[in-house]
């Protein structure tokens, strides 16, 4: 029977401790404990295992951009240990074949844990529920529901999959977008997009949608998860459902957190590149600041990356031609401690709580989003949060390379992450 | 000035102002019966058009060749574009092939944006999707002095489709920087919800601004609009936002009436407003040829003019 120990890290930045780790299991917390391995954590902080319930794996369809592969590797040494893969792939995962692939292909990988969303209409097409009973039935124990790039729109379809979701603790998880608001949308609908003659996204058309799905999981009942929040009014609406004691749930990416819709008129990377397009938009100042501020105050639940890769030629072209998303696994604990940590908003265990304990409770994940403590997966994450680098993609372990931080400075480092007792990377490597 | 002219927010008042004395100069060739200037000899000048847009393709094209560029014509049509090839290596190829200065126009925003990352000429931009058109506002801006001097305190009115309007924002840019007074008129459906972020002023009544106006720009406005509820009928558009005869009496005598066409006759203009001696139509294309001489001629060439024109 081999042990770790974790010597000296600094659970949720606190006091340093020694973590023992036997059988995946974390055995013993305390000073001067010993090993068969020892892991030299001093200045580091022990987090748990990150839960990203948003990311994109592409696979099966496009394996070009990304696979369960290459994206779980990039999950691992963004300090994840689980990842919820959406369902936008081609065929799509609308039936219990296609998520079980992809969970098999996450259990084959062994970089981290990848729980299948399981698309909420066949196809995505919006027009008939897909077969969620069987997806959650799978071995993939689908939990999570959504149509994730696209808006289930139509009211009575969204009524009758949160209340169908209901018989095994689903959740669907909504890409709030209204459809005719947003017909050739661009970016976010404000200043920049007039003088740049963009098609406008308004923030209307993710409120409109979030208020009515809000009204309607209140009023059957059901639980409703809503992707990627990225204005002040969605953060509004959502308080108020809260407020009345709805069961309702949200995220935020971590680019919405830093970024607004001006580097669209003028970055480091010149004027419309397409580098900053991505659903939904970049929004402005104002909206940022109101984010930060629910993450803070528990209005938004958790973050989520919506890593979302694209090879290059899909991105090296002119902006409406080019494809929405932006990779995120490797930076998003590094954006979080810019925008959160450093900015007074949020501590270490903050940190914990919105990126590893609520969205492995909305996933219902029952072994990740543990608190480290003895007798709990030792699902592990340590950080080195006194560094600062210079974002360069070329060593990213993601097959594509569409990250807008390119040489920017972020702070922090993950330096291990270990999924059941078991690095998957060490020194900031994959193990 | 700048290596491209993307924007016209790329040029600064004495650019501008260059750039109309040196067409100013320039014109006077136009007037002689050789029109041609040695000046861009050797240099070529593409003519890089995803939109079709024969007017604006041929001002270029006669604007290069009386000043001895080589032209190449490259059409998006039946050419490997339409057979996929991406921006990107249309670029390339042009670079490979030694372009000096690559005139594009494009149906998205932003395109010569991205077209003056990967090429080493300048880049003119002929019209990109709703954004600018850069030397329509150069040409409106000349043919606006000619009739009436210098444009600073000038009141100009911009009628139509601001919305969509590459024209209109390219003319509120430019002629801000000029000193002119710009006020856009059209239904608020057809402006930009930020409108008022612009340096501009804002009214939905034509008639009350027609008085004081020295010059009104009318847009065209794409029949298409009414089916996505921008306005209800053509002639609903047309009794409240059309310049017809009435309209027209309503302004001063030495005011003009300005369109970059092509026209909807009948809809935003009325046919006799169009022909009439305020308007200003047939100067703006002929004007357009000067105009994008001058640009091309201190994009590439940029040495003192005096000389040759003697």
């Amino acid at each position: 029977m081999t042990t770790t120990v974790i010597k000296g890290a600094k659970i949720l930045g606190g006091e340093p401790a020694d973590i023992l780790i036997r059988d995946g299991v974390v055995a013993e917390i305390g000073q001067g404990l010993a090993g068969d391995t020892e892991i030299d954590a001093r200045g580091l902080i022990a987090l748990p295992g990150l839960v990203d319930l948003h990311t994109h794996l592409r696979e099966p369809g496009r394996e070009d951009a990304e696979t369960v592969e290459t994206g779980t590797r990039a999950a691992a040494l963004g300090g994840y240990t689980a990842v919820h893969a959406m369902a936008n792939t081609d065929p799509v995962a609308d039936t219990a074949g296609v998520v079980e692939q992809v969970w098999r292909l996450g259990q084959e990988a062994g970089h981290c844990d990848v729980r299948p969303v399981g698309a909420v209409t066949v196809g995505l097409q919006g027009e008939r529920l897909a077969e969620l009973g069987a997806m959650a039935d799978s071995a993939a124990r689908v939990r999570v529901f959504s149509d994730d790039g696209k808006c289930v729109s139509d009211a009575v379809l969204m009524r009758r999959a949160l209340e169908y979701v209901k018989a095994f603790d689903g959740v669907v998880a909504q890409h709030a977008q209204e459809p005719r608001l947003t017909k050739d949308a661009q970016m976010n609908e404000g200043a920049v997009s007039g003088r740049l003659g963009l098609t406008g996204w308004p923030a209307v058309a993710e409120e409109a949608v979030i208020a009515r799905d809000c009204l309607l999981a209140a009023h059957v009942g059901s639980r409703l998860h809503v992707c990627h929040l990225s204005t002040a009014g969605s953060v509004e609406i959502v308080r108020w459902a809260k407020s009345k004691g709805w069961n309702v749930t949200a995220e935020v990416t971590p680019h919405h957190l830093l970024l607004t819709d001006d580097l669209v008129e003028d970055s480091p990377v010149g004027s419309y590149n397409p580098i900053y397009k991505v659903n939904p938009p970049l929004r402005t100042r104002a909206d940022v600041e109101a984010l930060r501020e629910a993450l803070a105050d528990g209005t938004i639940d958790c973050v989520a990356t919506d890593h979302a890769p694209h090879p290059v030629e899909d991105k090296e072209t002119e902006w409406a031609a080019a494809a929405m998303g932006m990779i995120g696994l490797e930076t998003a604990l590094s954006v979080v401690q810019e925008a959160m940590v450093e900015t007074g908003l949020l501590d270490w265990a903050g940190v914990a709580e919105r990126m590893s304990f609520a969205p492995a409770r909305i996933g219902r994940l029952e072994e990740h989003g543990r608190p480290i403590e003895v007798g709990a997966p030792a699902n592990i994450t340590l950080y080195d949060a006194a560094v600062r680098a210079e974002v360069d993609p070329a060593g990213y372990a993601s097959r594509s390379r569409n990250t807008p931080y390119e040489g920017r400075t972020l702070p922090g480092r993950v330096v291990a992450t270990f999924l059941r007792g078991r690095p998957t990377v060490l020194d900031g490597k994959l193990a | 000035m700048k290596r491209h002219l993307i924007s016209a927010a790329d040029l600064s008042r004495d650019d501008a102002l260059l750039i109309l004395d040196t067409a100013d100069e320039l014109a006077k060739i136009s007037e002689r019966s050789i029109k041609k200037l040695p000046t861009l000899r050797g240099r070529t000048v593409v003519n890089l058009f995803f939109e079709d847009s024969t007017r604006t393709r041929i001002s270029f094209e006669a604007a290069a060749k009386r000043l001895s560029a080589d032209v190449i014509n490259f059409s998006a049509k039946g050419s490997s574009v339409s057979k996929g090839e991406s921006l990107k290596d249309t670029a390339l190829t042009l670079e490979a092939m030694g372009a000096d200065a690559v005139v594009i126009r494009h149906g998205a925003s932003g395109a010569p944006h991205r077209l003056a990352g990967w090429v080493r000429g300048s880049v003119v931009n002929a019209g990109d999707g709703t954004h600018e058109h850069p030397t329509q506002a150069l040409l409106d801006a000349f043919t606006m002095r000619r009739r009436l001097g210098p444009l600073d305190g000038r009141k100009v009115t911009i009628v139509g489709d601001v919305l969509h309007s590459r024209v209109a924002r390219s003319n509120v840019l430019l002629l801000n920087t000029l000193g002119a007074e710009v006020t856009l008129v059209a239904p608020p459906t057809l402006l930009p919800v930020t409108v008022d972020s612009w340096p501009c002023e804002v009214s939905y009544d034509l008639d009350s601004v027609l008085p004081k106006s020295d010059v009104v720009m009318m847009l065209r406005v794409q029949r298409e609009r009414m089916n996505a509820a921008f306005f209800p009928t053509e002639r609903e558009y047309s009794r409240r936002y059309g310049l017809d005869r009435d309209r027209v009496a309503k302004m001063h005598d030495e005011a003009i009436v300005m369109h970059p066409g092509p026209m909807n006759r009948g809809m935003e203009i009325a046919a006799e407003v169009a022909d009439s001696p305020r308007s200003t139509i047939v100067e703006q294309v002929a004007n357009g040829v000067t105009t994008r001489m001058a640009v091309l001629y201190l994009l590439l060439g940029g040495a003192d003019l005096g000389g040759e024109i003697q």
